[in-house]
C-alpha cells in the first residue's frame, strides 16, 4: 500500500507506512524521502539543523513517528485515506513577518517562465493578487 | 487599469507583479488575461473592482508579470484574505504596506442580490476610493520612504497578523483538499476546503477555491445562498475592509 505525504513543496508516494491513529509511521529512508529530515545518531537533522528525537518518536523497527515530530515543530498534521499533509509552523510564519522583509517566491507566468519576487530587488513592486473573474 | 499605471509609473521605478489565486490554473487565468473582447466580461465585476468604463475599456493584456499561484501561496505568505489585496515592497525588499484591499470599498454589501446590479452611488465611491489608492501609490513611487504613504516598520507590524494555530492548519487542511481535487476526489476536495473555512471564516480564498474547482462555476461570482450567507454572518464587519490611507506623517 502505498501512503502519500505532502510536506512543504513535496508530495511523496511512501510504500511500507504504518499508521496508527493520527500518526504517521515511517521508515527512516521514507522519512528522508517525504521530508528531507534524516534520521542520524543525533537526532532528526536537515541541513545544519538537528532535532533531539524523542525515545517514543521511533520504534522497534526503526520506524519514525512523522506526526509526533510534526506536532513537536508546531506543524499540523491532517489526513484523508492515503493522503498526509504536513503544514507549516505558525511560529515560524509570524517570526518571517515581524522582519518586515518581504518573504520571497518564485512563480511560473503563462508562458510557464519562473519569475523571483527578489529578481526585482532595487525597484519598488506593487504585488496584487486577483481571483480569477 | 493596472497596465495603464504600470505605463505612467515604470520610468519612475515601479514593477508591478500581479498573482492570481486560481486553483483551475494556467487555461483559466489566460482566459481572462488574454480575452480577446474584454467587454465580454460582466459591467457588474468591473463596478465591483471600482473600474470606470472608460478604463475598463481601454484595458489592454498586462506586460508586467502574470504568475499564476494554484496553491495561494502568496496568500499564506503574505496573510491575503481576499481579492483584490495589494503589497507595497521597497528597493531594499522591505514590506511597507502589508495586504489591504487595493483601493476598494465594501461592493458586495451595496449589491443587489437579485439583479446583481451595483447602485450608482456605490459605482462612484468606488472608483473614488480606487484613484484615491492609487494616488497614494503614485506619491510612494515619487517620494518613497518620505511619502506619507510608506509606513514605518512599527506600523508594518501593528498591521500584519501573523497566522495563528487556526490558520496554519486550515492552510494545511487546503493543502491536503488541492491534492485530492488533483486526484479526482471531488468530494474529498470539498470537505477539506469546507473544514478550512470553517477554521478560518476570515479567509475567502478558501471559499473561492472550492468554488473555482468547480468547472462550471470559474468567471462567475459566487451568488450561491452559502455565499450571502457568509456575508451575512460578517455582520457589520466588512467583507473587504477598506484600506486605511490617512498618511504616517
Amino acid at each position: 500500500m502505498t501512503t502519500t505525504v505532502l510536506y512543504d513543496d513535496r508530495v511523496t508516494a511512501v510504500a511500507g507506512a504504518r499508521v496508527a491513529g493520527d500518526h504517521l509511521w515511517l521508515a527512516p529512508d521514507a522519512m528522508a524521502a517525504a521530508t528531507g529530515w534524516k534520521l542520524e545518531p543525533q537526532g532528526l537533522c536537515r541541513g545544519d539543523a538537528c532535532v533531539r528525537t524523542d525515545a517514543t518518536w521511533v520504534d522497534a523497527d526503526g520506524h519514525v513517528d512523522l506526526t509526533a515530530f510534526a506536532t513537536h515543530m508546531g506543524q499540523p498534521v491532517v489526513h484523508d485515506g492515503d493522503a498526509w499533509a504536513v503544514g507549516e509552523s505558525a511560529g515560524v510564519r509570524r517570526d518571517a513577518l515581524l522582519s518586515t522583509q518581504a518573504p520571497d517566491f518564485e512563480l511560473p507566468d503563462l508562458d510557464g517562465k519562473l519569475h523571483k519576487l527578489s529578481d526585482y530587488r532595487g525597484k519598488k513592486v506593487y504585488l496584487y493578487s486577483w481571483g480569477s473573474y | 487599469m493596472w497596465q495603464a499605471i504600470y505605463e505612467e509609473l515604470r520610468g519612475a521605478g515601479l514593477e508591478i507583479i500581479a498573482v492570481a489565486f486560481d486553483a483551475a490554473g494556467t487555461a483559466a487565468v489566460e482566459a481572462k488575461i488574454r480575452c480577446p473582447d474584454i467587454a465580454e466580461r460582466p459591467t457588474m465585476i468591473a463596478d465591483l473592482m471600482g473600474w470606470s468604463p472608460e478604463l475598463w475599456a481601454q484595458q489592454a493584456p498586462p506586460t508586467y508579470p502574470c504568475l499564476i499561484d494554484e496553491t495561494h501561496l502568496v496568500a499564506e505568505l503574505y496573510g491575503m484574505v481576499n481579492v483584490p489585496q495589494g503589497v507595497w515592497i521597497d528597493e531594499q525588499g522591505r514590506i511597507v504596506r502589508p495586504a489591504e484591499s487595493a483601493g476598494t470599498i465594501d461592493m458586495v454589501r451595496h449589491l443587489n442580490r437579485e439583479t446583481l446590479e451595483l447602485p450608482d452611488a456605490a459605482v462612484k465611491a468606488g472608483a473614488s476610493a480606487r484613484m484615491a489608492y492609487i494616488d497614494a501609490l503614485r506619491d510612494w513611487v515619487k517620494n518613497g520612504e518620505k511619502s506619507p504613504y510608506a509606513l514605518p516598520p512599527e506600523e508594518v507590524k501593528r498591521r500584519m497578523k501573523g497566522p495563528g494555530e487556526a490558520e496554519v492548519l486550515a492552510a494545511t487542511h487546503a493543502k491536503l483538499g488541492r491534492h485530492l481535487f488533483a486526484q479526482g476526489d471531488n468530494a474529498g476536495g470539498r470537505r477539506h476546503f469546507a473544514e478550512a473555512s470553517r477554521l478560518c471564516p476570515d479567509s475567502w480564498n478558501y471559499r473561492r477555491q472550492s468554488m473555482v474547482l468547480e468547472p462550471e462555476l470559474i468567471g462567475q461570482l459566487n451568488t450561491a445562498p452559502e455565499f450571502w450567507a457568509a456575508v451575512d454572518a460578517l455582520g457589520d464587519t466588512p467583507y473587504y475592509p477598506p484600506a486605511d490611507l490617512s498618511p504616517v506623517r
